[in-house]
């Protein structure tokens, strides 16, 4: 019963974050100058000339709040606006680009936080040791290390030297035309699982290799957050009572650090690998554009060099529920494992 | 008179003493750890290169120093020279001047967010953590909002919606930035304003402003400071990276993100020799690099040398 009130009152939370990501988008729109705006709804040329009365017509100039319940009433009945970098309306074309950065994500968000709990449990295992500095000097690094920088020096040696070995986009041409033809049935979009599906080896791998690179990129940058967290985690983990009396115990160093600390200490790591799955998101934006894989990321980049006003604040909208909806499944998550959230 | 001066004198002694003390304890901390004095060393290097800009690389066009000099329209890049030392990216832009500029790029950048933040995120979460009730709900659904954002996503948006320029791109974090501030400094307050010593100053009749400003805050402060030293270096980043997409300063300015941006085209050589134009994003990459590392440096050692309850063990 007690797990059910929670659930409701923190599924209700959610409803004035997001009235807020709305406001914040409607203040967005509102720094551009009614004619900017207008111009959204200006199909020809010859329109130009009535800019005025285009301006009056969808009510532009009108007071605020008007202005504000007529546009949440479209966004609701999911009318975005038409994104013309994608040459189609935003909400399709978020459909459209999602697979791919989703491919990205679910590649390396894994990896992120795997590599981030084994640096980290090593790091605290062997605190104040060369490991220890080694891998923490690593994290450093990698957080201080301009992602774009990044991609294109492995861009750079990869596509340089062993050309063909890891080549940008997402598919290669022959891989392309034929994930396009006929014979190809999409499922999910998404090329390595779509690939599988169909039973097309050299596609998924092909698939495959086009994602090593980008994958990398953000996993060095993204694991140093992980691995810090883990690290402190595990240190406090290390020095609680349970540990001394597991030793005391004669339990072998292995069991200890396994079994006791490290499946105690992954608790702070659930709240964080919700955020790096967030955080996938922004740091998409660059490691498309580098290795020029049409995905979300690679469309809001070029939506917001070339003004394209609904696909960007159609970007911070997406952003805005994600992360709440990751935020939600975060907590629910640990309210499961830990009842003493629940019952606090 | 002049025993009154002597007095007085002695009085601000005795005062200093103690900060003084601490002072010398921390400057011992700071030596005692080989990191942090990477770091210190990295940004001192940094602090001399901007400068000392005007002597380094002294400009083309004296009334807009960060205007990088041209040298030809070709496109393609020239090697490292003892004219160009660092050679020329795309568009013959100078690279040594542009890296050698973009350090004071940097800097401003850094020091004028950061401080911006801070000086709102303090303000808005005292009154948040010290007067609590309806001002500190809607501060803090404000801030919630705010970061349920990813930051590089809103400041592109924000770029867009203000128009492409340096000054917006430092606005746009500044508004992006604030609320991470605004929360550390209402925890920190929260668990400040029940002590001891903040009844007695509120029992003694000291003002609202008083007692936030000079009886909370300097206990408050340490985990403020921490976290900006870390993010001049994570906006810096943020700014290069906005520059990269091409959301930030003009064409041509001394900026790091841009000297990597114009080397997008030159990834790889002619055929043959596919690392003929390494130092069009090489070089530019290890200056943000550097800088963004030296000031994470500096700040993981702070949070060990300054935090009081750290400092002593």
């Amino acid at each position: 019963m007690k797990m059910t009130t929670y659930i409701i009152r923190r599924i209700l939370l959610i409803i004035p974050v997001l009235i807020g990501v709305s406001l914040i988008i409607f203040m967005l729109l509102l720094l551009f100058s009614p004619e900017q705006r207008a111009s959204l709804f200006i199909t020809d040329v010859k329109q130009l000339r009535h800019i005025q009365s285009v301006i009056e017509k969808h009510g532009l100039n009108a007071p605020i709040y008007v202005q504000y319940f007529k546009w949440i009433s479209q966004v609701l009945q999911g009318n975005l606006g038409w994104s013309k970098t994608a040459e189609q309306p935003v909400l399709r074309a978020f459909f459209y680009f999602l697979p791919c950065t989703l491919e990205l994500a679910i590649f390396s968000a894994p990896l992120i936080i795997l590599v981030g709990i084994y640096l980290g449990s090593l790091a605290a295992v062997h605190k104040d040791r060369p490991v220890d500095h080694a891998s923490r000097f690593f994290a450093i690094v990698g957080w201080s290390l301009p992602t774009f920088w990044l991609g294109l020096m492995l861009l750079m040696i990869f596509y340089g030297y062993f050309k063909g070995l890891f080549p940008p986009e997402a598919l290669g041409v022959k891989a392309s035309i034929m994930v396009k033809s006929e014979e190809f049935r999409r499922f999910t979009g998404i090329n390595t699982i779509d690939a599988l599906l169909n039973g097309k080896w050299w596609v998924f791998l092909d698939a495959l290799r086009h994602l090593v690179l980008p994958v990398i990129t953000l996993t060095v940058v993204q694991c140093a957050m992980v691995m810090r967290i883990m690290r402190s985690s595990m240190l406090e983990a290390l020095s609680k009572g349970y540990i001394l009396t597991a030793r005391a115990k004669g339990a072998d160093e292995k069991t200890v650090v396994k079994k006791h600390a490290r499946r105690n200490a992954m608790i702070p790591v659930v709240t964080v690998s919700g955020y790096v799955f967030a955080m996938l998101m922004g740091g998409v934006v660059i490691t498309e554009t580098i290795f020029n894989r049409k995905g979300l990321g690679w469309w809001w980049a070029r939506a917001a060099v070339q003004l394209d006003i609904p696909a960007v604040l159609g970007a911070v909208l997406f952003n805005g529920l994600i992360f709440s909806l990751t935020n939600l499944i975060v907590d629910l998550l640990y309210a499961y494992f830990d009842p003493r959230v629940r019952l606090g | 008179m002049k025993v009154s001066a002597v007095r007085k004198k002695e009085r601000l002694k005795k005062r200093l003493e103690p900060r003084i003390k601490e002072l010398k304890f921390s400057l011992a901390r700071i030596r005692k750890s080989p990191l942090s004095l990477i770091g210190l060393c990295i940004i001192l290097f940094f602090v001399i290169i901007a400068l000392l800009a005007p002597v380094i690389a002294p400009p083309k066009y004296p009334y807009e120093p960060y205007r990088i000099p041209r040298y030809g329209y070709s496109t393609t890049p020239h090697p490292p020279s003892w004219e160009h030392p660092f050679g020329t990216t795309e568009g013959q832009y100078d690279i040594f001047y542009g890296v050698i500029w973009g350090t004071r790029t940097a800097f401003r950048i850094g020091f004028m967010v950061v401080g911006s933040i801070l000086v709102i995120g303090i303000i808005l979460g005292s009154f948040a953590g010290y007067y609590g009730g309806i001002i500190d709900e809607i501060i803090m659904r404000i801030v919630d909002t705010f970061m349920s954002l990813p930051t590089l996503i809103l400041a592109m948006a924000l770029v867009t919606a203000l128009g492409r320029s340096l000054d917006n791109v430092m606005i746009a974090l500044i508004v992006v930035g604030w609320p991470a501030y605004a929360r550390l400094v209402r925890g920190e307050i929260l668990s400040i304003r029940e002590e001891a010593y903040v009844e007695a100053a509120r029992a003694i009749g000291v003002s609202d402003f008083g007692i936030i400003f000079k009886h909370i805050l300097p206990n408050a402060i340490y985990p403020v400071l921490i976290m900006g030293s870390l993010d001049i270096g994570a906006m810096v980043l943020t700014a290069a990276a906005l520059s990269f997409l091409g959301l930030g300063a003009p064409v041509g300015y001394a900026d790091w993100g841009q000297m990597v941006s114009f080397a997008r085209n030159w990834i790889v050589g002619p055929p043959g020799n596919p690392l003929a134009y390494w130092h069009t994003v090489t070089i530019p990459g290890i200056f943000i690099l550097l800088f963004v590392l030296g000031w994470n440096l500096l700040g993981d050692a702070f949070r060990d040398i300054l935090d009081p309850k750290m400092r002593r063990k």
